[in-house]
């Protein structure tokens, strides 16, 4: 690709308030990826620290530090905190920063919209984290919210469902600005089929996004009116039934799975090549496996509710659509191995999360597809197995592939290379303790621990141990990343406009740290 | 490459070590009925199955890792799509999921045949405890438990859980003071629904898992093959003491099971053993309750009934007039039990508030019986 640079050296200078006004008031795609780079950071942490205090109750058994109550909390919130603050408002900072520069846009369609879909976060964030304070503490009825369980709890509750409503608003306008970019934005000569493979798969997760966000307001709305203004949706004695909740629910939890998971193949489809020193294999097959997974992610919802009880033939086509999305899901590994396959390879720390990210994302996968064949999932359905399934999905999934990303852009985002030897180390520990924490609880789940308890069986205690034990190891490795991001953005290296021999999407012809402006004249693609 | 092996070693070292501290630990618990087997061997064919192609597809991914690396020389070749490969990826995978979904469809087809049950049991899900109604016997059990209840409470002691210095009991967390007790080589059926927030019914060496949903009633089954205790927990999060209501199934002989019903029904006054066939409604909940744990009739009727049946609304018999309630009497306690269970007339079922269990309502029939003799 070549591209123009379409900016004058009059123009690198930016325009902005100085302090906090900056940020506050900003328009620019980079200050906002930036800005919900570092709220998912924040979100990350808060959700880590969460999740620490879960594994400390549950490294020996019997109750050592909390009452029941506030495990049920630190489970709920964990949840909620990681898959709304932390892995979604990532992915769009990715969005934010390279979908205008990956196709040749100025910026985003709808800048101020943009600065406000962000801005939205922090006190929906704020009502989360409040929430532990107020009488009766979070919600404890999980991160998915079932009633009646979740119409039981106190003022938390009611915290939790304006918080997603906000985000959930926050979500359809930056799904809104993404897709109106993608669609109308793009630099002359650059056809869908041209884009790189990680627009392709935000303008996919996009209408995602917004199909199911609605979806997930009205289950919670119904929700606060049910605990507020006497409706009985979920109550079984007006007429309603406990069990809608569930199918409202999973109608837009489903998708949201590869919400949360399709940002990161277009990461690791960027990445792969580049440190191949090879095209992507089989990018439209790539592009046709994103949509299919997408639209097969609409039927599958009842999967995660087969021991709720429905008649046979309700199981058995839940059971085979699940089991479809193998097939699109197989065609993306064998392609990112294609593409590997006789390539010129370097290991650099993008490399090595994309490449590790393939391996344990599979093990998810493969996991999921035991998990989707409905008898054993009736056997597994709430254990620790389901646990280690979306751990496997989601941290070594989504969240290594953020990883990935953080690295292959830092020095076009920050104009310096990050310290090569820490991030390999952060790589090594996040591997390694990963598994440690979560291959265990493979074991667990087959043995019959159920999730979701702050107290355990003693034949459960060895496992329980080791997860503990990784989990601590986990969590102190990533204040090495934070470590290693702040030590980039400070200094080092002097990174060239492309540091990586094999990439080779736009955002690599502008120099690095790309200016404030970019593609204001946009680049024409052959 | 190194990091595989690591990864390996580590979870292979944590599963001997940990394999070794609690045998047997590493797989599905060992099954019981016909249906945990076919889980269990649908599990390891699955299971067998991934483990090939994982070995194939990630063998095939490391060889180039070490092969086609930049510091061996190997210089990147240019090839990126080859519609052969991606037709016979795509169909392999499909023709392997075939083989899949045809046993697993065979094993939940028996799963939810329900039918032909010899004995049926409701288990009722409580914030925090579970309750059993022996409701149906049938064939050489018809009768022998009907009518049966009981609640079943942890009993594991405080202060094993929350004293670290006391001693744990064996089964820690998974022992109950009254277990369900059934036949062995019986079709047992369980119902299962709640009184307040979703619970749900487990026995994992019975391959037995099912929500139990306020309002709803839902069923399940198995044959026990070997007598002996069996033990799960409630597998959906339902509260405050989620963790601490275990499920306990003592599988006994038929013989063990009769003089154990009979024994139930003289210590509580249950005319089950005398009544072959007696609808459910015929045990003496109060009596019942004494054994098991109160079925409170008076908070019930407060709670459920009072609104109409303190007020005379829309034609309900007060409490307490006695002119009102004899004509009611008169048709006998069984028939004012089904009216309130069932329904009648403008009085909906259980008064409208599906949650309660029939043990409950015909307690709170007692309680209004008792003040308007």
């Amino acid at each position: 690709m070549e591209a123009v640079h379409g900016h004058g050296h009059e123009h690198d200078h930016a325009h902005y308030p100085g302090g906090i006004m900056r940020w506050v008031t900003t328009t620019n795609h980079k200050d906002i990826g930036t800005l919900y780079l570092w709220f998912s950071f924040a979100m990350f942490i808060t959700g880590g620290l969460l999740a620490m205090g879960i594994r400390l109750e549950l490294l020996q058994p019997g109750m050592q530090y909390w009452r029941p109550e506030f495990f049920n909390q630190l489970t709920t919130m964990h949840g909620l905190i990681m898959v709304f603050g932390a892995i979604m408002p990532a992915f769009v900072g990715f969005a934010n920063w390279q979908v205008p520069m990956m196709i040749g846009a100025p910026d985003m369609a709808f800048a101020r919209m943009n600065n406000f879909s962000f801005w939205l976060l922090p006190p929906a964030a704020l009502l989360l984290v409040v929430s532990f304070f107020v009488p009766g503490g979070a919600t404890g009825a999980g991160w998915t919210l079932y009633a009646p369980l979740s119409v039981q709890q106190g003022m938390g509750m009611d915290m939790a469902i304006f918080a997603v409503h906000i985000m959930g608003a926050s979500s359809i306008m930056g799904s809104i600005n993404i897709i109106t970019t993608i669609l109308n934005m793009r630099a002359p000569g650059m056809t869908l089929m041209k884009m790189p493979l990680f627009v392709w798969t935000w303008l996919i997760t996009a209408y995602l996004l917004i199909a199911v966000m609605p979806v997930l307001a009205g289950a919670v709305t119904m929700l606060l009116t049910d605990r507020h203004f006497d409706t009985h949706f979920f109550n079984a004695a007006g007429g309603g039934d406990p069990v809608l909740y569930q199918h409202v629910f999973w109608f837009f939890g489903h998708p949201e799975v590869y919400i949360m998971i399709l940002p990161a193949f277009g990461i690791v489809s960027q990445v792969l090549p580049a440190f191949a020193r090879k095209p992507l294999f089989g990018y439209s097959s790539m592009v046709y496996a994103t949509a299919s997974i997408a639209i097969l992610s609409f039927i599958v919802w009842a999967h995660h509710m087969f021991t709720v009880g429905m008649p046979a033939a309700g199981q058995l086509f839940f059971m085979y659509a699940t089991m479809l999305i193998a097939v699109p899901t197989g065609v993306k590994v064998f392609n990112w191995i294609a593409t590997m396959w006789k390539g010129s390879m370097t290991f650099e720390t993008p490399m090595l999360f994309s490449v590790g990210f393939l391996f344990v994302f599979t093990m998810g996968g493969f996991t999921g597809l035991i998990l989707a064949i409905t008898p054993v999932d009736i056997q597994l359905q709430d254990t620790y197995y389901v646990v280690a399934h979306f751990h496997y999905v989601l941290v070594a999934g989504s969240l290594f592939a953020i990883f990935s990303g953080i690295y292959f852009w830092l020095p076009k985002w920050t104009g310096h290379m990050y310290d090569e030897t820490l991030g390999k180390i952060h790589f090594w520990l996040s591997i390694i303790f990963f598994n440690v924490t979560f291959f265990v609880m493979h074991f667990l789940g087959l043995a019959g621990m159920p999730r979701r308890i702050p107290d355990y069986a003693e034949q459960f205690a060895d496992f329980n141990m080791i997860a503990s034990i990784g989990a601590f190891g986990f969590g102190l490795s990533q204040l090495l990343f934070l470590y290693v991001v702040v030590k980039c953005i400070k200094g080092g290296e002097k990174a060239p406009a492309k540091p990586w021999e094999g990439a080779d999407s736009l955002e690599w012809t502008l120099p690095s740290p790309a200016p404030y402006h970019s593609f204001e004249t946009p680049p024409i693609v052959k | 490459m190194a990091s595989t092996t690591k990864n390996w070693v580590t979870a292979v070292a944590a599963a001997t070590w940990a394999g070794n501290a609690a045998a047997g630990n590493l797989n599905l618990q060992e099954p019981t009925t016909t249906i945990a087997a076919q889980i269990y061997s649908l599990h390891t064919y699955i299971m067998v199955v991934c483990v090939v192609i994982f070995v194939l597809v990630f063998g095939a991914m490391f060889y180039s890792i070490f092969k086609h690396r930049k510091s061996v020389g190997h210089k990147a070749a240019h090839f990126h799509e080859n519609t052969t490969v991606e037709i016979i990826w795509t169909v392999i995978p499909f023709l392997i999921l075939l083989g899949m979904a045809a046993p697993a469809t065979k094993t939940i087809l028996a799963m939810k045949d329900t039918s032909n049950a010899d004995i049926t049991i409701k288990a009722v899900g409580y914030q925090w405890k579970w309750g059993y109604e022996y409701v149906r016997g049938e064939g050489d059990l018809a009768g022998v438990s009907d009518g049966i209840q009981f609640y079943s409470n942890l009993s594991t002691t405080k202060d094993q859980i929350y004293d670290k210095s006391v001693k744990k009991s064996e089964n820690y967390l998974l022992e109950v003071d009254n277990p369900l007790v059934v036949p062995v080589g019986k079709k047992v059926r369980i119902l299962t629904t709640a009184n307040d927030v979703i619970h749900a019914f487990w026995v994992p060496s019975f391959g037995v898992k099912q929500d139990a949903i306020p309002g709803f009633i839902r069923d399940t089954w198995f044959t026990a093959e070997q007598t002996g205790e069996f033990r799960g927990q409630c597998a959906e999060l339902c509260g405050k003491e989620h963790g601490f209501m275990p499920i306990v199934v003592k599988v006994v002989t038929v013989d063990e099971f009769k003089a154990w019903a009979a024994k139930q029904a003289k210590d509580t006054g249950a005319p089950a053993a005398e009544t072959a066939a007696a609808p459910a409604a015929q045990a003496a909940p109060e009596k019942t309750a004494a054994a098991g744990g109160a079925a409170d009739g008076k908070k019930t009727f407060e709670g459920a009934c009072a609104a109409c049946h303190m007020t005379g609304v829309a034609g309900a018999p007060k409490v307490g007039e006695k002119a009102a309630w004899a004509p009611r009497l008169a048709q006998g306690k069984d028939a004012l039990y089904e009216h309130a269970i069932k329904g009648k007339g403008v009085m909906p079922p259980k008064g409208g508030n599906a949650a309660l269990s029939d043990g409950e309502v015909k307690a709170a029939v007692d309680h209004m019986v008792s003040l308007s003799k």
